[in-house]
């Protein structure tokens, strides 16, 4: 019995080990280990074999099965690997080709703009307040020491609906109504639209945006001004932006100033950009006038308070490049798509 | 305001480098747009002095010239012009110079070179090739070289120098951007004041004086002011045997350079005077007032007048103008009548030096078009205590110039009511209000060097210094002459608290929504056509709107009451740009009138789509991804008659009894009006109305223990039932549901006619085995309820 063993098990491995495929290696694994198998039947034959012999016999055959499943095992995982191997290989794809896309929407590149104000001002202390954009005279000149007979109540320069309500030209109205409806302290930005009879242009338009804010507070001063702006400077373009005051003038504040940024572009050395001046004009800020806390009811030995305003479309266009304005209106999916 | 370098170192020396003075008067607040070099483009042209000359070798009509030019050897230059002579002064310009070639307007570039033969190292130029014209040096011959020996200032040329300092064409003009405060900075003298204190040099003024002859300029003529409020104060005195010509160089010069052309010395006085002391003057002759009345009065209706400029203008009442016994002669503090102006034979002119009422001018000049420099200064209502120094000046000039006999007493009306501003000093409240302690001496200095006096600890701006009212605008004067980068940068320490609202929360939410399902945001003009409104059939309540008095044009008229119109202008575009497909949205405001003074202003969500991919489904499929997320439970209400949408693809949205949106398919008689023939599908949502439908926070539900199991009903109903009526009989009527989806609708053979398909997917789950039997009894009680409504199986 011992012989036949081992010539079963010198068949099976040599078959196991010139089989090719796994169909071939399972028709063997039935054909040796099966119920109906060789070894099986010569286990079978056990029976006849004396007490002595059996035990051995018995090791023999187990050895010899261990060593038929492990060889078809072995076989096995080789045949299966290499099947995969194949089928990767079969499978390879151009990876460069474009991927599947359910595609988002963009938002508009103003409000792209307007969001990062929002949220770096918001991250100042800066509450977002809104306002009606039909306004009263009221909020929009008078108490903004803006008097009647001042050029820029001029039906010429501003949209009216009666001769007491107007499209608003500024979003300081928004100001004057939180200075009416609460007590400071408050730091707040107005974020909006606002409108000026201009016609439209590569870089007028008669609606456009701004961001302006105020600050009211015990001992606010105009250096406080300095450093908020020259905060907010850093956060929208950088730490190393560098920031020039230079005096003008506005009806509400005093002193006034209109801001320059070293160009972002050329850093200063003069570019087209800049104009080769090296600096752009960006903001417009001041220190609020007392007339116009007292106008609202507020304490002027009390409280001080800054107040400042941004043009969106203007550091929109000079973030993106954009050369005319009516791009922003159009809305013309080929430009939307750009951002 | 153009500032001429010559003539603001008349009053303040300055030395320094052009470039800096620009950067310093900026940062203290004189805005410099921009400067330039007068003949800068001329270079290398000197004075020479021809000490030679004799006829070219082989040409008739040439001339061959040796020229000192204060070298060590004189040059050679051979020239075409017929009037060099021996000993004549002339331009010229040597090797590598630049000039201008007036036949065909650009700048040449002069060269060394043979002209038949012999050599010429130069060129002698005329006028034209120094860019100049008759008129700067009238003198000169049309014809040839300019010879220099003809000039006024001839004795102090020398040779080799350079023809601009010669000639006096050498001045830089500095442009100013003056802000509307700052009335006085359109003048010399207010410039000069500023280049004073700026850069802390001596300011050398003079008071100007006039000698006179006896007579009273009352004898000549007589002054009435009959609107007091309009005319604060009005100034003539009468110059009599007066001499009319050409004002001298340094007065042109100076002209000039400020953009001024020069005329006669008469109206080149009143103009030296406005530019020198920023108020404006105006000088008549005497022949041409009538009965030598001057009435300050109010228009009459349909008053006319020609003005100098050639043009008739009809006035109206409420303009004020300066009239003689019959007719009106100038419109105040705008532009003088045609016939007052001063003439060659002029014999006795009356100088006006008066002060308007601001707005008054400012709203006359521009009803009758024709804003002047005199205007532009009026109308900021410049000081009428400045009136008397211009005048006097104007009377230092006559004489200065010899160009008259000033008759000595003038007259003065005078009705100023404004009163001197006089500040008690604060120094601590300004050191304070800037953020930097600056000592009170300090203060004062810069006051002082602005020209304010300083007595007992009270400040008193100059007359002409009408923006100083209050204690900050002494903090500015503080701040912007002692340095606005010099004073540090403190971040203050806010007690306010940010916060962001829940509305802009919401906000923020369906816009990222909007762009996560695709769409584009759009940014739209708020104003429109209002015939847009007739365009997309809207009813008459959406149509009432904010009418805009003065709008641009008839397109940006109206308040939109609705995103619609903005949308559809965009599918407009896009389509006209051939986009193939386009998904656009927007937070717009629209405004709806009210018997209040102002309108309702709300934000709504506009959202619109074209393209093979979409239908009315997909539309509203958006809207739905919104209301789940922000657990809104909302109805769509079929609409029919609404004319702006597809009769049978529209529908309200409501929640509850609110009506928070309309979505539907543009009715195509809608869409052909903007140009686009495709299928466009659009919704409005009210952004507050849908805030205010949002529902609780969303609770957790622990995952369910036991399995679930499906059912699907394929029914079969007439066209008319809404698959929201069945969905709804189903959730009433179904044990054990746990949600119920359609998946699919289905019109066509299979189906009679005027009837449809629905087939609904129903999950059922109980917290416990679920059996067959529950399963089967709960779809046959959906089936019996459906049954009642002629909605059966489909077998």
């Amino acid at each position: 019995m011992k012989e036949q063993l081992q010539s079963i098990k010198d068949s099976a491995l040599g078959a196991v080990n010139g089989c090719s495929d796994l169909k071939e290696l399972d028709a063997l694994r039935v054909k040796y280990l099966g119920k109906k198998g060789e070894l099986t039947a010569i286990l079978k034959q056990m029976g006849g074999l004396s007490a002595e012999e059996r035990p051995i016999i018995g090791q023999l055959a187990n050895d010899v099965r261990t060593a038929i499943e492990s060889a078809i095992k072995d076989k096995s995982d080789a045949l299966k690997s290499a099947e995969t191997e194949l089928r990767l290989k079969a499978e390879a794809i151009d990876v460069t080709m474009p991927g599947k896309r359910f595609a988002n929407g963009r938002r508009h590149p103003m409000n792209i703009v307007l969001d990062e104000l929002k949220e770096i001002f918001r991250g100042m202390g800066y509450t977002v307040v809104d306002g009606p954009e039909v306004e009263e005279t009221k909020y929009v000149f008078d108490m903004l020491l803006t008097k009647e007979g001042h050029p820029a109540r001029d039906p010429q320069d501003t949209f009216y609906i009666t001769d007491e309500v107007l499209l608003r030209t500024q979003t300081s109205s928004v100001q004057i109504r939180q200075m009416l409806a609460e007590k400071p302290p408050f730091a707040i930005i107005s974020p909006g639209r606002v409108y000026r009879r201009d016609e439209v242009d590569a870089t007028h338009s008669p609606i456009f945006h701004q961001c302006e804010g105020l600050v009211v507070d015990k001992n606010l001063t105009f250096a406080d001004l300095k450093g908020t702006l020259e905060e907010f400077a850093k956060r929208l373009y950088g730490e190393g932006m560098k920031l020039k005051f230079r005096p003008h003038h506005f009806p509400y504040t005093e002193p006034s100033c209109e801001i320059d940024f070293q160009c972002f572009r050329c850093g200063g050395k003069g570019c087209p950009m800049c104009k080769g001046e090296g600096w752009i004009e960006i903001l417009g800020a001041g220190v609020v006038r007392p007339e116009v806390l007292e106008n609202c009811g507020i304490d002027s030995e009390e409280y001080s308070g800054f107040a400042f305003g941004i043009g969106i479309e203007r550091i929109t266009m000079l973030r993106y490049e954009i050369d005319d304005m009516r791009y922003i209106y159009e809305n013309d999916m080929r430009f939307l798509k750009q951002f | 305001m153009d500032l001429s370098m010559k003539w603001l170192n008349d009053f303040v020396k300055t030395d320094m480098p052009i470039k800096e003075f620009c950067d310093g008067m900026t940062m203290s607040g004189s805005k410099v747009e921009t400067y330039s070099v007068q003949g800068a483009d001329i270079t290398n042209v000197v004075v020479g002095k021809c000490v030679a000359i004799e006829k070219h070798p082989d040409a008739d009509t040439l001339w061959v010239c040796k020229v000192d030019i204060g070298a060590a050897e004189p040059v050679q230059i051979v020239t075409s012009a017929q009037n060099v002579f021996e000993g004549a002064f002339l331009p010229v310009a040597l090797h590598g110079a630049t000039c201008y070639n007036h036949k065909d307007m650009s700048f040449m570039k002069i060269k060394k070179g043979n002209m038949r033969g012999i050599k010429s190292e130069g060129m002698m130029c005329s006028y034209e090739e120094l860019n100049l014209t008759l008129a700067d040096v009238p003198y000169s011959s049309a014809e040839g070289i300019l010879i220099l020996n003809d000039d006024p200032d001839f004795d102090k040329m020398s040779v080799g120098m350079d023809i601009h300092d010669a000639l006096g064409f050498n001045d830089t003009t500095v442009e100013f951007e003056i802000t509307n405060n700052r009335p006085d900075c359109l003048s010399v003298l207010g410039l000069a004041r500023e280049a004073s204190a700026t850069f802390d040099l001596p300011f050398n003024y003079t008071e100007p004086k006039f000698t006179g002859v006896d007579g009273k300029a009352s004898d000549y003529i007589n002054v009435e002011v009959k609107n007091t409020q309009l005319c604060s104060r009005y100034m003539a005195a009468v110059v009599k045997n007066v001499k009319i010509g050409p004002s001298p160089r340094w007065m042109v010069e100076r002209l000039n350079a400020s953009g001024v052309r020069a005329i006669n010395n008469f109206v080149d006085i009143t103009n030296f005077v406005m530019l020198e002391y920023g108020h404006p003057m105006h000088a008549f002759d005497l022949r041409y007032v009538d009965d030598a009345k001057i009435v300050v009065r109010n228009a009459e209706a349909n008053e006319k007048i020609t003005i100098l400029d050639g043009s008739e203008v009809t006035l109206s009442p409420e303009m004020l103008v300066i009239a003689d016994a019959k007719k009106p002669i100038a419109v105040a503090g705008v532009m003088g009548g045609e016939f007052s102006g001063i003439m060659e034979d002029t014999q006795t002119v009356v100088f006006e030096a008066a002060c308007f009422d601001g707005v008054s001018v400012r709203m006359t000049a521009k009803n009758i078009g024709k804003r002047t420099d005199a205007s532009s200064r009026f109308e900021k209502d410049i000081d009428p205590i400045n009136a008397k120094p211009a005048l006097m000046r104007a009377l230092e000039l006559v004489e200065m110039l010899g160009c008259g006999e000033v008759v000595r007493e003038y007259i003065d009306v005078d009705n100023i009511t404004k009163q001197p501003v006089k500040l008690k000093h604060d120094a601590q409240w300004i050191s304070d209000h800037l953020g930097i302690e600056i000592p009170e001496q300090q203060q004062i200095d810069i006051f002082k060097k602005l020209g304010f006096t300083y007595e007992d600890g009270y400040v008193t701006a100059p007359n002409t210094r009408i923006d100083i009212e209050r204690q900050c605008d002494l903090a500015e004067e503080v701040a912007r002459i002692y340095g606005y980068n010099k004073i540090p940068s403190t971040v203050p320490k806010l007690s306010s608290n940010s916060r962001i609202t829940p509305i802009q929360h919401f906000e923020k939410r369906i816009v990222d929504i909007m762009v996560s399902q695709g769409f584009y945001e759009t940014m739209t003009f708020s104003f429109i056509s209002p015939k847009s409104y007739e365009k997309l059939n809207f009813a008459d309540t959406k149509k009432n709107s904010v009418v805009l008095t003065n709008p641009l044009g008839e397109d940006t008229s109206v308040m939109r009451t609705s995103m619609l119109p903005s949308m559809m202008t965009c599918v407009s575009t896009n389509v006209a740009s051939r986009n193939l497909a386009a998904r656009l949205f927007e937070i717009g405001r629209v405004f709806t009138p009210t018997s209040d003074r102002l309108p309702v202003e709300e934000d709504v969500l506009g959202m619109c789509c074209y393209g093979a991919d979409e239908d009315f489904y997909s539309i509203k499929g958006v809207i739905e991804e919104i209301f789940e997320d922000m657990v809104i439970d909302a109805k769509f209400v079929p609409v029919k008659d609404n004319k702006t949408y597809h009769p049978g693809r529209c529908a309200d949205i409501v929640c509850g009894d609110t009506v928070i949106g309309t979505v539907g398919e543009l009715h195509p008689s809608a869409a052909e009006e903007y140009d686009v023939s495709c299928r466009v599908y659009a919704a409005e949502l009210f952004m507050g109305k849908m805030f205010d439908a949002m529902g609780d926070e969303r609770k957790y539900k622990p995952l369910p223990k036991y399995p679930a199991m499906t059912r699907d009903l394929s029914l079969l109903c007439d066209d008319e039932v809404t698959s929201d009526t069945i969905i709804e009989i189903i959730k009433k009527n179904a044990k054990f549901l746990e949600s119920v989806s359609i998946f699919d609708m289905y019109k066509g053979e299979q189906v009679p006619n005027g009837k449809k398909s629905l087939s609904y997917k129903l999950v059922l789950r109980k917290d416990g085995t679920l059996t067959d039997e529950e399963a089967d009894s709960s779809v046959d009680r959906v089936l019996k309820a459906l049954a009642e409504r002629d909605i059966v199986l489909r077998t």
